[in-house]
């Protein structure tokens, strides 16, 4: 079970994923720089956090014609499990693999704090070592978080199931003073149609050693790890 | 470009006339230009220098200490801490937002040059008045422009202060550290040895901004600074992130013999800087450097203090793979120049020499100026003041109006701008302790980081104030468990060439020397800053002190939080009297005076002694320093991060309750621990000859004073933590 984190230049949270996944989780991992053009041997993929191409332009908008990422679009339409996070996420909207975009914060503000997020399903590759309902807490990180998509797109969003992650109250109550960006629906995280495909503003690699004050994210990179474990079986 | 004359770019008679003499004639316009940045105080601290030789700058702990791009410290395990603060007020002033920016970068790359991956941020900020619609113009856009410089590095900024008082009116101060980890085996220099060694320069292309940007920070501000916009730098983090990690790739790979930031007076300095380590020369060709502009001169080339950019020597040979790396991370480098062996720095333009003059002239040949420094009459009259005469106020309302003073408030608007988290470190977040403490991953050990500096107490007396600094930073890692280990400083004052504004300078620097000696943590890097005067006048003295030390065991890590219903809190230390320059006397009775309370440095160095062991040995629940705000202010934040109240009963044996909640006198720490704890307490504060009072209780939702059993304060934790946590953000709205 091999993991890979994709660098892309202003990257800056790739050290992190590769940390966890190595360090915490104890399963292999390697870096996969963006001017590389192949991802064979791999069984799930990283897109991590930060300032690709210095968010210049728009969050995402250069990474996506990265080398590297036809293979990381091929890959993930073979069914192969790929999680973007924050800066990652921003790049699979750009790329299209997931739907909708990224709208400024809106205090218009970078903003760096803990959020609760509600798990919505736990039969996903990224949930199964959660409850249904359970409310975690994790950090966000950005200026861009505020995600946006068309009345279809959410209506279908919704009916598919693919919003896997709301933002909510410690408590689980969702509502805009718990949404840190403004996020339609208070979306935090969705999913592609097929359910192998995860986007997630808020930092799970922050969060998986108790040292850092919480480990609620240790359980979305368990399930990954677990349901690749099954389906290997 | 109009031409300036040698006065516009700062030289005095004298110093234009030691450059002919040197020269043996009249220096070209480049020449001039670049003795004049050289010459400036910013690069060359003509005033400062002689001042500075006061710090100690010793001790086993000391692996480098000043003249490097920065200090490094021992950590043990074949690890150091490279660390240094700067300032950049002056473009901050006139442009917060790039100004702030560029400060993080400047810093940043002073300590990736030494070979060293930075690990965290920390700041000090010094504003006028919250209520100035200016001020909050300046403030938000120096927040902004810090967290998405930092933010974009995913360098996490974990800690600093922020201080509003109208002696910053149009004079902000804005000082950045930084922190980085290195192997000691892979510490970098910024010598340029072999003579026939290439001259790279790498990163961003230069243009005209930033041309006398060191000259601009050493003169004072005026209605005419706007007009110098165009020496504020602009910052491009995406470039300096794609620098720090090709630079570092090829100190891993040791293939640089010497390596520069190009900071204020760019090319300037840093090629002067590295030839004179080692007494070698240079001969560098302008036409080869990488322009953003066209049709720039010698001079503004040599001037211009772009950001981003990096002087690398390589090792011999090295050249290809050099220009492989930085090809992997898209950057452009080209030779511009070679070592000599005569000491001469040579600018060519092609073929033509366009200036010539000795290396030694512009480094250490700048003038050094000692002056005499005078006592300011307001320095007796202030102490003298007479705080006994002083009404009663309200308790209560003294108490909330403190909480709600934007000194005291969270600085949660702030910090939550930055990230604080990246790189997974962050053991204690902003707001949880008196410092940032950072795991080093595979380690049981940790890190400690502080900046402090009440700009106030300096003014009322540099020297005990200047004393205060280096022990509020020392004290702040102690109550983490953390050893103090060395420091680092930025000193902002007003005019050196005001015997008063020497005269703080030459007091302040005393008692910083004097604590750092007693405390052993001497002075490892610095920077200071002049000329910080408005026509209104010069700021408050500020010597900022950044001090790092070390957790022996990371997972004893103490914050400043209440824990458990019922658990004792203790005062640590003596109960205070003195009230003179606290924020106390300036939110309720809008007084700015008094006698500072004196230091007791032997005192201070076992107070440190005792919270580490006392952390160490896993016996406090919570601990905080009394600084701002006092004893009272202590306890409520402590209350407010826990959410649970406290009922604190002793006897103030008469002593009238302001002065003993309030006093800001320092030495003092307010802990919580649990009741079985406290025998054992107590006897390490006897074996250190500390007193330690029991104050009361954890507990409850109310914060409840009372004297000897009658109860004066009682008031709602929630309240009160409603209006020291929004009272900033309530002014930014």
């Amino acid at each position: 079970m091999k993991f890979g984190v994709v660098v892309f230049p202003g990257s800056n949270c790739d050290a992190d994923c590769y940390h966890v996944i190595k360090e915490v989780m104890e399963q292999p991992v390697e870096y996969i720089w963006h001017k590389e053009n192949s991802v064979a041997g791999y069984d799930a993929l990283i897109l991590p956090g930060g300032f690709s191409y210095g968010d210049y332009l728009r969050t995402g908008a250069i990474a996506r014609f990265s080398p590297i990422m036809p293979s990381v679009t091929e890959f993930a339409e073979g069914g192969g499990l790929l999680i973007g996070i924050c800066n990652g996420f921003q790049i699979l909207l750009e790329a299209g693999l997931l739907p909708g975009a990224m709208l400024r914060n809106s205090s218009l503000k970078f903003i760096c704090q803990p959020v609760y997020l509600k798990v919505n399903r736990n039969d996903t590759p990224f949930t199964n070592q959660l409850k249904a309902d359970e409310v975690l807490k994790v950090p966000v990180a950005h200026g861009e978080g505020n995600y946006f998509c068309d009345d279809q797109t959410l209506q279908s969003l919704k009916d598919n199931g693919q919003i896997i992650f709301t933002y909510c109250s410690e408590k689980g109550q969702e509502g805009l003073e718990y949404n840190p960006n403004g996020s339609l629906a208070n979306i935090a995280g969705i999913c592609n149609s097929k359910g192998n495909v995860l986007g997630m503003m808020p930092h799970p690699e922050r969060c998986a050693e108790g040292i850092l004050g919480g480990q609620d994210g240790f359980y979305i990179f368990a399930s990954m790890i677990n349901w690749l474990g099954e389906v290997g079986k | 470009m109009k031409e300036m004359s040698y006065q516009e770019m700062g030289l005095l008679d004298e110093e234009y006339a030691q450059i002919t003499e040197i020269l043996n004639r009249k220096p070209n316009y480049l020449e001039l230009g670049m003795f004049s940045v050289m010459w400036s105080e910013h690069c060359g601290y003509k005033n400062s220098r002689p001042l500075l030789k006061n710090f100690p700058t010793e001790g086993p702990q000391v692996i480098q200490g000043p003249g490097e791009n920065a200090g490094v410290v021992d950590i043990g395990d074949g690890q150091a801490l490279v660390f240094k603060i700067e300032s950049h007020n002056h473009p901050s002033a006139i442009e917060p937002y790039q100004g702030a920016a560029t400060g993080v970068g400047g810093i940043v790359r002073d300590i990736f040059t030494m070979g060293a991956r930075p690990i965290a941020s920390l700041n000090s900020l010094r504003f006028g008045n919250l209520e100035d619609e200016r001020v909050k113009q300046l403030f938000s856009g120096v927040v902004a422009g810090i967290g998405d410089y930092g933010n974009c590095l995913g360098i996490p900024t974990v800690g600093g202060e922020v201080y509003f008082n109208q002696a910053y009116q149009g004079n902000p101060l804005v000082n950045a550290m930084c922190v980085g980890l290195v192997n000691t085996d892979e510490i970098a220099y910024a010598a340029a040895s072999e003579v026939g060694s290439p001259l790279m320069l790498v990163g961003a292309r230069t243009g005209r901004d930033g041309i006398h940007g060191a000259t601009f920070a050493s003169e004072e501000l005026s209605e005419a600074s706007q007009e110098k916009r165009p020496s504020v730098q602009v910052g491009d983090p995406f470039m300096e992130k794609l620098l720090i990690e090709a630079c570092l790739e090829l100190i891993k790979e040791d293939l640089v013999a010497g390596m520069q930031d190009l900071g204020a007076a760019g090319l300037t300095s840093s090629i002067a800087e590295s030839a004179s380590k080692k007494g070698r020369g240079i001969k560098v060709d302008v036409s080869r450097v990488p322009r953003r502009e066209t049709g720039m001169t010698a001079y503004e080339v040599m001037l211009s203090e772009s950001q981003e950019r990096m002087l690398i020597v390589p090792r011999e040979g090295q050249e290809g793979r050099i220009a492989e790396i930085f090809d992997k991370w898209g950057l452009d480098a080209t030779v511009i120049g070679e070592v000599t062996d005569d000491g001469i720095f040579r600018v060519y333009e092609g073929e033509v020499l366009a200036g010539e003059m000795p290396v030694a002239a512009l480094t250490e040949g700048c003038p050094v100026y000692v002056r005499e420094g005078l006592e300011p009459s307001y320095y007796q009259e202030y102490r003298d003041y007479n705080l006994d005469e002083l009404p009663e106020c309200n308790i209560d309302q003294a108490l909330t109006a403190l909480l709600a003073s934007p000194n005291i408030a969270s600085k949660r608007w702030v910090y939550s701008q930055y990230d604080h988290q990246v790189m997974i470190n962050t053991a204690l977040l902003p707001g949880d302790a008196d410092a940032a403490v950072l795991r080093i991953k595979g380690h049981k050990k940790g890190v400690a980081l502080a900046t402090d500096c009440n700009g106030r107490m300096v003014y009322l007396d540099p020297y005990q104030g200047g004393m205060m600094a280096v022990c509020e930073g020392a004290r702040n890692l102690a109550c983490v468990g953390a050893r103090p280990l060395a420091l680092t400083n930025c000193l902002n004052f007003g005019s050196p060439e005001n015997p008063y504004i020497y005269w703080q300078m030459q007091q302040a620097i005393k008692g910083m020397s004097e604590a750092a000696r007693v405390l052993g943590t001497p002075v490892v890097s610095g920077n200071v800053s002049l000329y910080n005067e408005t026509a209104a006048g010069a700021i408050f003295p500020t010597p900022v002190v950044g001090m790092v030390g070390i957790l022996a065991d990371i997972g004893q890590r103490c914050g400043m939080a209440f824990r458990d219903e019922g658990d004792l809190l203790v005062l640590l230390g003596r109960i205070r009297e003195e009230l003179g320059g606290s924020e106390y006397l300036q939110v309720c009775h809008g007084l700015e005076k008094g006698a500072v309370p004196e230091v007791d440095l032997e005192e201070e160095k076992r107070l440190i002694d005792l919270l580490v062991n006392l952390v160490e040995a896993g016996l406090l629940k919570s601990c905080h320093d009394i600084a701002d705000g006092g004893l009272a202010v202590a306890l409520a934040e402590s209350s407010i991060r826990g959410g649970i109240g406290f009922q604190a009963d002793w006897d103030f044996k008469g002593i009238r309750r302001d002065r003993v909640l309030f006093s800001e006198a320092s030495g003092r720490a307010v802990a919580s621990l649990a009741e079985e704890d406290l025998a054992a307490v107590r006897t390490l504060c006897a074996q250190l000859d500390l007193e330690i009072t029991v104050l009361g209780r954890a507990g409850g939702d109310s914060m409840i004073f009372a004297d000897n059993g009658s109860e004066f304060i009682n008031l709602p934790v929630l309240d009160l933590a409603r209006i020291w946590g929004e009272a900033i953000e309530c002014h930014m709205k």
